[in-house]
């Protein structure tokens, strides 16, 4: 398929690999800051393909493990609401709560759908106009444009029963987090693809200037190797600076019209990521203008008191300070079938990648 | 945390929307985000939306790089 | 355990099989049921024969290239194939929605014949029973079945032996793809076909050439994983494949590129697996590609020593990495 297959070729890799390898002398640690990575790089293979000069530390960057349970307990008791449908992206669908999870509340009844577009979510909303619409708004910035846009669709179409539970959370912000926290060494960042296809290159400036390359990566295992070549390159020759890889798909000014967009709709504010805390300003919620289609204005809502569980490390694990196998419960207690914690059970997070395709 | 991926637009209808073709799966998207998307363009996908037109050209370059690569390694 | 019943326990994975052991076999304890093969084996004064059964929930009815009723006789005609028994005669028990069009049975009854006769079986028996609107979903289909195990036939799924050849009948996936095509709220073309199609004549050509078939089994819910993690654990041997070499067509990498599903999950409903010994390997495979519903066979990979009762997969970039089986069901995601 064009576009996909040319990056999949096993000589090419090889040759990039061994680049790699005699390109790399120092020890160092790359963080992919994104759960897309971080699943690609499992699927295919590429960390043991890697000279045991190179550690590969995963990050904070799947939407799905860092929505704290409280933020998915008020998801469950919005659908638990008489003539509310809630609509989610599937992957919410199975990560467990406090209590419960979407998925369990299906089971038990309540109208709780899932929708690969907003578009589609919109289309549910106008067929159900006796119906009260809340879309469960979570995902980094590749994903909030196109939900500020079912928004302003909403208010063209003058569509009175379609909320959003804004969560959506951004990712430079969250990057100098983990660095101010200091916990771990990074001395290079692999740069979320499509984050950076929105948002250009320029919002990973500080991060070079505070002394740490950057590139940003597509996706197929090709693009994946050749940043992690060109991080060497960067390390070894004592450069700093942001540079893309992924250049087919990243400007370095981003997609104007969906920061355009965003800037509509949105606007910062301070948000709590599951393992490291409130960050602020890493939110996006919705701007007074659209308040009518805030659904944490629009419902009053009784939350039962959130419940965090015991002995699980995802937090350590989305900061990098842990592997999945040093948390006590993987693999034994945690499992995909009987997951304790997001990371585990979403489709990106770290402990699943491990688990499904590798290391236990 | 995106999967996006490339398709190709086969189709432009009304109000932003258009067919894209994707190994021969074709489905509606929204062009929202990438106006300029013209017919035949590969566009990047995320969410039943356009979030990029893919630069053909520098897709090229990427991959002549690649090739070049058993011939010309310079160590650097 | 759960306390309730997901969808995720009817979807092929690892919850399903949970079930079916914490459950099912502790309620239903014989040693037949305990071999959890597709069939069972029974030998009934000198006679050996093979019983199976399933049911058909299959949503939308009706798909490009099949429906339910199609899909009801050779689900059950492969089923018995694949012990390596001549499908003889199938039962078939209906529960109808009141209010179901009767057009659409009769077109349904339709398919049910056309593959009875391709398949060269009898429906001798059957059940009709209709329940109030909204009591089922438009139609269930179950069908029963039983086969003659000729002598000297032994498939089974613990049968594999290390060094043995995986060969895989043809592309997977497509019946999966085929079906989500015309679901509701996946909003997707395509002109994929489902596979669906009754493959005792093709087992019986298979077995004509080889008395070497250790394991044969038709990847339906869960795909190719699925099967292969179940042989894998039946055996207590290792599988490995090469992700190269297992043919997929693009419609149906597209369709789970675009909705982050992967190939290896997804059903199948014309397509077997064979794990063949070594010498047989070539032999079968060429016999295989004879035969309409076998031309793109393959061989996938080869069992080995270890990891035992687990499924590898030698990736693209030559990186080696586990294939699981599916642990609930498959969800579009966007991340």
């Amino acid at each position: 398929m064009k576009h996909l297959s040319e990056y999949r070729d096993s000589s090419i890799a090889r040759k990039i690999i061994e680049a790699i390898n005699s390109a790399s002398k120092k020890k160092i640690n790359l963080m992919e800051v994104c759960g897309t990575h971080t699943v690609a790089i499992s699927k295919s293979g590429i960390r043991e393909m890697l000279p045991s000069s190179v550690t590969l530390l995963s990050g904070p960057g799947c939407p799905v493990c860092v929505t704290p349970n409280c933020d998915l307990d008020k998801a469950i008791a919005l659908a638990q609401l008489p003539d509310v449908i809630l609509i989610t992206f599937g992957d919410m669908m199975k990560v467990p709560g406090s209590y419960s999870s979407l998925s369990k509340e299906k089971a038990n009844g309540y109208d709780i759908r899932i929708v690969y577009s907003t578009l589609d979510a919109l289309k549910i909303a106008e067929e159900n106009p006796n119906k009260k619409v809340i879309f469960f708004g979570v995902g980094f910035e590749t994903t909030s444009p196109t939900i500020a846009l079912s928004i302003v669709e909403a208010k063209m179409r003058n569509l009175k029963n379609y909320s959003v539970l804004a969560r959506h959370k951004t990712v430079p912000l969250a990057m100098a987090a983990l660095l101010s926290l200091g916990e771990v060494k990074i001395d290079g960042f692999i740069c979320p693809g499509h984050v950076s296809t929105i948002i250009g290159s320029i919002p990973y400036e500080f991060i070079a200037e505070n002394g740490i390359p950057c590139v940003i990566s597509g996706f197929e295992p090709l693009d994946i190797l050749q940043s992690i070549l060109m991080l060497i390159k960067q390390i070894e020759n004592g450069k700093v600076e942001v540079e893309i890889e992924y250049k087919r798909s990243v400007r370095p000014e981003g997609n104007l019209n969906a920061i355009k967009i965003m800037e509509e709709v949105f606007e910062p504010s301070d948000t709590d990521w599951r393992g490291i805390g409130v960050i602020p300003g890493s939110g996006l919620k919705l701007k007074d203008k659209y308040e009518s289609f805030d659904a944490d204005k629009n419902f009053e809502v009784e939350v039962p008191p959130t419940k965090d569980t015991k002995g699980c490390s995802c937090g350590e694990i989305l900061r990098g300070v842990k592997f999945p196998y040093d948390c006590s419960l993987f693999g034994r207690v945690c499992t995909p079938e009987n997951p304790v914690g997001p990371c585990m059970v979403s489709s990106e997070g770290s402990c699943a990648a491990y688990y499904r395709y590798g290391k236990r | 945390m995106c999967l996006a991926i490339p398709g190709k637009v086969v189709k432009i209808k009304e109000n932003d929307i258009a067919e894209i073709e994707i190994g021969g799966v074709i489905r509606e998207i929204g062009l929202h985000l990438a106006p300029e998307a013209k017919l035949n363009d590969y566009v990047l996908i995320h969410a039943g939306y356009a979030i990029q037109v893919i630069d053909e050209k520098e897709a090229r370059e990427t991959l002549k790089l690649w090739e070049e690569l058993g011939i010309v390694e310079t160590p650097e | 355990m759960e306390d309730k019943i997901l969808l995720a326990h009817g979807s092929g994975g690892k919850l399903m099989h949970n079930l079916i052991s914490e459950l099912f076999l502790k309620k239903f304890d014989n040693p037949i049921l305990a071999k959890l093969d597709d069939m069972a084996t029974l030998t009934i004064k000198n006679s050996r024969l093979a019983f199976t059964t399933d049911t058909y929930v299959v949503n939308p009815l009706f798909f490009n290239d099949g429906d339910i009723g199609k899909l009801a006789v050779c689900g059950t005609v492969n089923d018995l194939a694949v012990s390596g028994a001549e499908p003889r005669y199938l039962s078939s028990s209906l529960v109808i929605e009141e209010g179901f069009s009767l057009s659409d049975l009769e077109k349904i009854l339709d398919s049910m014949v056309k593959a009875a006769e391709e398949a060269s079986v009898k429906i001798v028996t059957g059940d009709t029973k209709v329940v109030e609107r909204g009591s089922a979903d438009k139609l269930f289909i179950n069908t029963a079945g039983i086969g003659i195990i000729p002598d000297g036939i032994e498939i089974s799924g613990s049968n594999a032996k290390v060094g043995d050849k995986i060969i895989v009948s043809g592309t997977i996936g497509d019946h999966g793809i085929a079906v989500l095509s015309e679901r509701e709220g996946f909003n997707f073309k395509t002109t994929l076909a489902s596979d669906c199609a009754p493959l005792n004549h093709l087992i019986k050509e298979m077995l004509e050439v080889s008395q070497k078939i250790h394991c044969l089994r038709d990847p339906t819910r869960g795909g190719l994983a699925s099967t292969l993690n179940e042989f894998a654990l039946q055996s207590n041997v290792g599988i490995q494949i090469e992700e190269e070499r297992v043919p997929v067509k693009e419609e149906v990498l597209g369709a789970c590129e675009m909705l982050g599903y992967d190939p290896f999950h997804i059903a199948n409903e014309g397509k077997i697996v064979a794990v063949v010994a070594p010498e047989d390997a070539e032999k079968v495979l060429k016999k295989l590609r004879q035969n309409v519903y076998g031309k793109d066979a393959v061989i996938i990979g080869e069992v080995t020593e270890n990891p035992k009762g687990k499924v590898t997969v030698k990736t693209l970039i030559g990186a080696t990495r586990i294939l699981d089986m599916l642990v609930g069901e498959q969800l579009p995601r966007i991340c």
